[in-house]
């Protein structure tokens, strides 16, 4: 595992340990996450901070007969479980294999590692496969060849990019494998991927991009970036 | 363990003989004087903390209806009140609350009282059924850790972190009123992602740093 500088901000990590993140968020957290033990600690620390609302919580009472409705819930569920397990006994252990690339919640998202990705090109030598998320925010993988740019663009809301193989850089920093990039408003950058390997990046936006020439514009409505 | 469960709906605590053990823990073999002196001040918060996590033991171990009902007795009404605040029906946040208590018991065994007390791991099954239910997204999860959550956590490590949920509670009751408005807010789900403040004024690095200690050791032990 490489050194990560680059991590998630207090804002998210306590947006996805309140469920408010978009979908497409959560899933660039949860994939920062799986590479990044500091960003664990902080999310289980922000999790406690969820458990100290809970318990300060006023109490509403249950209906009269709901502990035995719940423990009759269990005794379905261990019927069902049992039934499941006979079928077909997995353990439904979240991990990758060693040599995989892309982290479990992602390799759910795309229904494998690299090899699964249905790519298609966005020009200059840069692909993009778009995820099946809800419509709050829109999340891509991108591939970019090493030594290549990306179009000088800004943004409107927030936008997430997350590092998976190789390494760019942009006006502000490098960025290597699992670090994250979180820009806003006031960033225009152009990421360019170092040579060496080719650049894969998980990138969540949750307003389009703002493209600084005329040519990624026009192609913009079609290729949703 | 068979016992009756009649009177259990009124517990507010944990049964006195957990809270006994959880205070022999307590004074049994702690690290470092300051741990002591805090103990004093907090032995019985942090005591009922230790207590709930014995009772999760019991019900992953011995499949306990009595701590079960104990746990239900204090938290799922806890639970109901804060899914009504996140904008549920009295109705929708009964059924989901009895739906959270049920994977409790059926995920008792994921449970890991190094990195989360017992009212931390029940929000997080409530605010996993909240995404699902009531904003019907679906929620990408961390990749779980190579050694998995059957290892058995130090008891210290356990009683540290419990200790420092208590004190991050603390922490959380003695913001400003403006301040700790704005954090049950966001977790209530009603600020979106861009208006939580960055500088939240909580105390978050002790019990940060004890988590990331803890994986790291983990991780060398599977090395």
């Amino acid at each position: 595992m490489t050194e990560i500088r680059h991590h998630l901000t207090d804002a998210l990590l306590m947006g996805y340990s309140a469920g408010t993140l978009p979908e497409g968020f959560n899933l660039v957290v949860a994939t920062h996450i799986s590479l990044c033990d500091e960003c664990r600690a902080r999310m289980h620390a922000f999790d406690n901070v969820g458990g100290g609302i809970v318990d300060n919580e006023t109490p509403e009472p249950m209906s009269m007969d709901s502990l035995n409705q719940t423990l009759d819930l269990i005794e379905a569920g261990d019927i069902a479980q049992q039934a499941a397990e006979a079928v077909s006994p997995t353990d439904t252990l979240n991990r990758r294999a060693d040599t995989d690339v892309l982290p479990a919640p992602l390799q759910q998202y795309v229904g494998g590692d690299l090899d699964a990705v249905k790519w298609r090109k966005v020009g200059g030598g840069v692909q993009q496969a778009i995820l099946k998320t809800d419509t709050s925010a829109t999340v891509r993988l991108l591939r970019i060849p090493a030594g290549t740019a990306v179009p000088d663009h800004g943004h409107r809301g927030t936008e997430l990019t997350l590092v998976l193989q190789g390494a760019f850089r942009d006006e502000t920093d490098r960025f290597g494998t699992g670090d994250i990039e979180v820009a806003n408003e006031d960033l225009d950058h152009q990421p360019i991927a170092e040579d060496g390997e080719d650049c894969i990046c998980l990138a969540a936006t949750d307003a389009p991009l703002r493209f600084n020439s005329w040519i990624p514009r026009i192609a913009q409505p079609f290729l949703r970036i | 363990m068979m016992t009756q469960t009649s009177t259990l709906m009124n517990a507010r605590k944990p049964a006195s003989h957990d809270a006994q053990s959880a205070k022999r823990i307590l004074e049994q073999g702690l690290p470092g004087p300051a741990l002591v002196k805090e103990v004093d001040l907090k032995k019985t918060h942090t005591s009922d903390r230790m207590a709930w996590v014995s009772h999760m033991q019991a019900i992953r171990d011995d499949k306990d209806r009595k701590a079960f009902a104990e746990i239900f007795g204090h938290f799922a009404p806890r639970v109901k009140g804060f899914l009504m605040k996140s904008g549920a029906n009295p109705e929708l946040a009964e059924d989901v609350t009895q739906e959270v208590m049920a994977t409790l018991w059926r995920k008792a065994h994921m449970f890991d009282p190094a990195k989360a007390s017992v009212s931390t791991w029940i929000f997080t099954i409530a605010r996993n059924r909240k995404i699902d239910v009531l904003r019907k997204q679906r929620r990408p999860e961390p990749e779980d850790l190579p050694w998995g959550p059957e290892a058995e956590p130090a008891q210290e490590d356990v009683l540290a972190l419990q200790q420092d949920c208590e004190n991050l509670n603390e922490a959380l009751a003695a913001l400003p009123d403006k301040q700790k408005e704005l954090i049950v807010k966001a977790y209530y789900g009603d600020l979106t992602h861009n208006e939580i403040a960055e500088q939240t004024g909580l105390p978050l690095g002790t019990i940060k740093s004890r988590i990331r200690l803890a994986l790291e050791r983990l991780r060398h032990q599977m090395k």
